[in-house]
């Protein structure tokens, strides 16, 4: 097998959601697990899943979201009643519980631990009022710019 | 005359036959790799061949770390270069399926 320059992928998680925190943790593991080097840049409300007081309580939104899973799709009117959401995550939760995928918290864990680079958003933080020890160990703040830099002849993905 | 002759590959360096694995073959396929195999190295080794007997594939990284005393950080230590690809590859598994 020839030698090439190490493959490079540069993620960008954007939403908080919980359904949405999964992709991007899902692709930086798995590009870890085959060798492929990682930035992770967590910017908006995808900060949430860096973030040490939100990471563990990300929730689903049931408003608005046609693509429930068909067990427990909730029609937008049902959405509004207060709790919808909370008990729609929990589900959710033991969903990926039931795969062995872990929750957000260990999750994000788990792909540092695997040398994945985890970098917030400066601009995002600074307009959230969070500063670096709001984040979790071992995560850096970064600007725009320079993330633009780092990911130089990576592939790009945006989530 | 390397070990590694006498056994048959896929294309992307796994042994074709899980069942000839042996462990001169897989000493043969991490010098290949160019992995340095530990004690520790077989920890992981020996748990993923155990898991090949009874479930007939290899185990996720997840189930190695639950289920050994190997964490993440020492398993992308003692296999660089990507430890889901070469844990497999040196225990003469096929490619590992799970996404975890």
């Amino acid at each position: 097998m020839a030698e090439t320059k190490p493959r490079k992928l540069a993620i960008i998680a954007s939403k908080g959601s919980l359904d949405m925190a999964y992709p991007p943790l899902i692709l930086a593991n798995a590009a870890r697990m085959s060798g492929v080097e990682v930035d992770l840049f967590f910017t908006f409300w995808g900060l949430d899943i860096i973030t040490k007081k939100k990471m563990n309580k990300l929730n689903v939104a049931v408003v608005g979201n046609p693509s429930m899973h068909p067990w427990f799709h909730i029609p937008t009117l049902l959405g509004i009643i207060p709790g919808m959401s909370a008990m729609a995550s929990a589900m959710m939760r033991k969903e990926i519980d039931k795969l062995d995928f872990p929750p957000v918290g260990e999750f994000v864990q788990l792909v540092m631990d695997a040398g994945t680079n985890v970098y917030g958003c400066k601009m995002s933080m600074d307009m959230m009022k969070l500063t670096e020890k709001d984040l979790v160990d071992g995560a850096k703040v970064l600007g725009a710019m320079e993330f633009i830099e780092m990911a130089d002849g990576a592939q790009t993905l945006f989530v | 005359m390397s070990v590694l002759d006498s056994v048959k590959f896929d294309a992307d360096g796994y042994l074709e036959d899980p069942k000839v694995w042996t462990k001169e073959i897989a000493e043969a396929i991490a010098k290949r790799e160019g992995v340095t195999l530990t004690e520790r190295s077989w920890v992981v080794i020996n748990y993923s061949r155990k898991e090949f007997e009874t479930k007939g594939e290899a185990p996720t990284l997840r189930a190695i770390t639950k289920n050994t005393d190997v964490d993440t950080k020492e398993l992308y230590s003692l296999f660089p270069g990507g430890p889901g690809k070469l844990a497999a590859k040196v225990s003469g598994l096929h490619k590992p399926t799970g996404c975890i």
